[in-house]
């Protein structure tokens, strides 16, 4: 579908809206977007202006009221319900600014979730779970409910939780939003690591400290891209520079 | 596979453990109900057993014909259907005194050597001997007389030689009763056969309750009988080819102007069954009416978690999980509670239906626990999975339709802000102030508090109604017949009555400690937010209260018609109680929930402020 391989995420005239009539909200509008494989996108814009509706679209939450969006290879304005499930279980991981993890499961059982829910074995899904887990050095708190973490630690397990099936993409929306400045850092930290590791990030935030950092900076206003700049023609940013500040500052 | 079977588990197991009351009281609600509907299914037909029993051990006749003069006895046993007969046996009434109680006694006058057709079953002691006369167990037991006790009949004393049972009359208290037999479509001609043989024998034609049989030698029969007190009935018991035949036998020979007057099997069956059927008309409305109750908990509980459940749905379906995976989550759960709670109702049903289907001595052996057949079985199980299905519907439903950003943000919905309310409450002290602030903040779970609230006084107000319908329908009878007697039929209806009330009663006060307790936990950030700013824990818990009562009023009030209207609903007669009772019932309700809400509320209290503060429940 996708003449290049490289592109992951492909948008053409996408548009979005709530309501009807007189309440009618065009949430998005016109928005041609692609994203290739393993590029790290910063999503800008003041409160309202669509880049969590863009954010929910791209992984499969929504449905776009018009447009074409395909996402590693699939067309998401046509799948399934079932389909799409799928699709943000194989090929997607979130990242809520509200962290949205299960209270009544541990951190390492949240982790497990979406392994089990895609068929993998209960030992498969304890393994990869504690490797992730590892790799958000939490370790030591596998065993902890939600509630007994920290926001930054919460954050961490959600993050671990996105990477469980390995995804082709991350989508992240203001990861940073709910926490302080120490935490924020080791979460973009992460972030940042998994960029390196060519994961594929989309990163919506307020914040123009982080997304100076990232690969590509799309600004919104009013539901449609005002502006769109390649930070570093093309190659990877350095999301830890913000991070470095912030730690120094 | 396994994988998402340890998912399901784990998700079960983890929800029912964090929310251990709310499954706890879905699995009462579930099981009162089921219980119920497991006694109400184990009375049916629960006496033809043991009648069947008694006739086959008692070789009971198929027809008994009451004779005016022995000469009637010809043609009937010279009929081509007829296969055997035994009798005519005088009979004769006489006043029997024992231990100050009075009664009637209708005396059948027998050999002493054991007939063919209706041989009583001699339970203890001796068939009778001159001078040793046998009860008929209900009647012995309600007189309280044992074998070797000694009663007058008619100013003659006799020993007790033995205690009996028959297929052949019906038991006490309906012996003669005739309103009771009226009332009901008797087959056969039992009404007017032991009624015209009352009447014969001088009891009132209203049919009093407090006769009972007595059996003894013909000798000391004719010895009662004077010219006051002459013999004016013969009892022929008749075995025909075809028992199936006996409706018709008695319908070609009775009505012959002066004739005999016939009693079928089938109609002593249905008297007997009468000590159970008015039983069945306690049990079977207060089934309905627990049901009912059962369901509009069900329903509260299930509302109560709507929300929840779509935060649950929002979260699983980001992170992949299909619409039938999400609705399997709920099924799963809901299904393991309800199946849980089946077993239990069936359990608890079946152990304590024979406190209320023990036939009554009348009949041979007690029937101990009366079988619950699988068709007991598959309803009881089957309603319990209605329940459970209505019950995950509405997420179900939520997890194909519902958008998944919708329902995950529905945990952050904001509480809403009413103006008014909140500027109300500026001038009110701290309790009050915070209790109306936390109604206005969270109108829906205010909501749904009342709607708690409305079905516990819904439960009280039902059984209220209920206790003021029955006790006016039994209360002619007091329990006590006239010569101070126990009447079992009565008894056991108020058994009935107490057994539905304390389910009903169980139900009430469940809800009522769910509803409190569910209240300080909607609360629970808010308390520890208005403890963070400074007000004491007291303020706190007394604002709990005041939020508390404000929500439960309402409910209070709209439980009224709803307890009337369910109660009318199941009921279909019956007077309804006196308003002072229901004014009574509300203002109750309302200082017992404020009072409950203290307890949970003080506890609440010393939780950490950080703790609740930092927990993403709230
Ligand atoms: N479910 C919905 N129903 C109606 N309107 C909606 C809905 N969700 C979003 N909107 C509207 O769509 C527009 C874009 O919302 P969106 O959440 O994408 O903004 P945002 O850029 O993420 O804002 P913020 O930075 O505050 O998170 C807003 O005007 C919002 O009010
Ligand atoms: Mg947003």
């Amino acid at each position: 579908m996708n003449a290049s391989p490289t592109v992951l995420v492909h948008a053409k005239g996408l548009r979005k809206e709530y309501g009807s009539g007189e309440g009618l909200v065009r949430a998005l509008d016109a928005v041609d977007l692609d994203i290739n494989r393993g590029e790290a996108v910063a999503v800008i814009g003041p409160s309202g202006c669509g880049k969590s509706t863009l954010l929910h679209l791209i992984g499969g939450l929504d449905r776009p009221s018009a447009g074409v969006l395909s996402v590693a290879g699939q067309r998401v304005d046509e799948l399934s319900e079932r389909a799409l499930a799928h699709l943000r279980r194989d090929e997607i991981g979130f990242v809520f600014q509200a962290f949205h993890l299960m209270d009544e499961l541990t951190a390492q059982e949240n982790v497990e979730l979406p392994a089990l829910l895609a068929g993998c074995t209960p030992s498969e899904a304890r393994a990869r779970a504690t490797a992730l887990l590892e790799e958000v050095d939490l370790a030591d708190r596998a065993r902890h409910l939600p509630s007994m973490l920290s926001g930054g630690q919460r954050q961490r397990v959600a993050i671990a939780r996105a990477l469980a099936n390995d995804p082709e993409i991350v989508l992240a929306d203001e990861p940073t939003g709910n926490l302080d400045s120490a935490s924020a850092f080791e979460v973009l930290g992460l972030l940042e690591g998994l960029h390196a590791k060519g994961l594929t990030l989309v990163i919506v935030t307020h914040d123009e400290r982080i997304a100076t950092t990232a690969d590509r900076l799309i600004s919104m206003r009013d539901g449609a891209f005002v502006d769109e700049t390649r930070l570093t023609g093309g190659s990877r940013g350095n999301l830890s520079t913000f991070a470095e500040w912030e730690r120094l500052s | 596979m396994r994988g998402r079977a340890l998912l399901l588990t784990r998700l079960v197991r983890r929800d029912i453990r964090l929310h251990l009351a709310q499954a706890i009281l879905l699995v009462v609600a579930i099981a009162v109900a089921t219980a119920t509907l497991t006694m109400a299914l184990a009375l049916n037909g629960v006496t033809n057993h043991p009648y069947a029993a008694t006739r086959a051990a008692t070789k009971g006749p198929d027809v008994v014909a009451y004779l005016t003069s022995p000469s009637q006895a010809k043609p009937l046993i010279q009929a081509s259907e007829v296969a055997a007969s035994n009798g005519p046996y005088p009979i004769n009434s006489a006043v029997l005194h024992f231990d100050g109680h009075t009664a009637g006694a209708l005396i059948e006058g027998r050999s002493e050597a054991l007939a063919g057709i209706d041989r009583p079953e001699v339970l203890s002691g001796s068939w009778v001997r001159p001078g040793g006369v046998v009860l008929e167990r209900t009647f012995a037991e309600a007189l309280g007389v044992g074998v070797g006790g000694r009663v007058t009949l008619n100013s003659r004393s006799f020993e007790v030689a033995g205690i009996a049972v028959t297929a052949a009359q019906p038991p006490y208290p309906n012996l003669c009763w005739a309103t009771a037999i009226a009332s009901l479509p008797i087959k056969g001609g039992y009404e007017t056969s032991v009624q015209g043989a009352c009447v014969n024998l001088n009891f009132s034609a209203e049919g009093p309750r407090d006769v009972g049989l007595v059996w003894m030698t013909e000798s000391n029969l004719l010895g009662l009988a004077s010219k006051a007190n002459p013999i004016l009935d013969y009892a022929l018991n008749i075995k025909l080819d075809d028992p199936a035949e006996a409706q018709a036998f008695a319908d070609t020979h009775t009505f012959v102007s002066n004739g005999p007057v016939l009693s079928t099997w089938e109609g002593i069956a249905t008297a007997d069954a009468l000590l159970v059927h008015d039983e069945q008309g306690v049990l079977k409305p207060g089934a309905l009416l627990l049901a009912l109750l059962a369901i509009a908990s069900v329903a509260v509980l299930v509302g109560r978690r709507l929300s929840e459940y779509a935060r649950r749905v929002g979260l699983l379906k980001a992170v992949g999980g299909t619409p039938s995976v999400v609705a399997a989550t709920f099924l799963v759960e809901n299904l393991a509670l309800a199946l849980f709670a089946a077993v239990v109702g069936l359990v608890v049903g079946w152990l304590a239906s024979p406190l209320l289907t023990n036939p009554g001595a009348a009949l041979i052996g007690t029937a101990g626990a009366p079988a619950i057949s699988p068709s007991t079985i598959l309803e009881v199980v089957g309603l319990a999975i209605v329940v459970a299905l209505v019950a995950s519907l509405v997420p179900a439903v939520r997890a194909a339709r519902s958008s998944t950003v919708d329902a995950m943000n529905d945990m952050a919905r904001p509480p809403r802000r009413r103006g008014i309310l909140i500027r109300m409450s500026r001038k009110l002290p701290i309790p009050a102030l915070f209790g109306l602030r936390l109604v206005a903040r969270r109108p829906r779970r205010a909501l749904l508090s009342a709607a708690n609230v409305a079905v516990t006084v819904m439960g009280i107000v039902a059984v209220i109604a209920f206790h003021a319908d029955v006790n006016s329908r039994v209360s002619t009878a007091s329990g006590l017949t006239a010569g101070g007697l126990s009447d079992p039929v009565v008894n056991r209806d108020e058994q009935m009555l107490a057994v539905i009330t304390i389910m009903l009663v169980a139900l009430a006060v469940l809800n009522a400690l769910f509803t409190t307790w569910a209240s300080v936990l909607d609360a629970r950030r808010s308390s520890a937010l208005m403890r963070a700013l400074g007000a004491r824990a007291r303020q706190v818990s007394s604002g709990l209260v005041v939020a508390q009562t404000l929500s439960a009023l309402p409910g209070a009030i709209v439980g009224i018609p709803l307890g009337l209207g369910l109660f009318k609903a199941t009921v279909k007669s019956g007077a309804l109680p006196s308003p002072l009772w229901l004014i009574a019932t509300v203002i109750g309700t309302l200082v017992a929930m404020a009072a409950l809400t203290v307890v949970p509320a003080r506890i609440g209290s010393m939780q950490s402020i950080v703790e609740v503060l930092q927990s993403e429940a709230a």
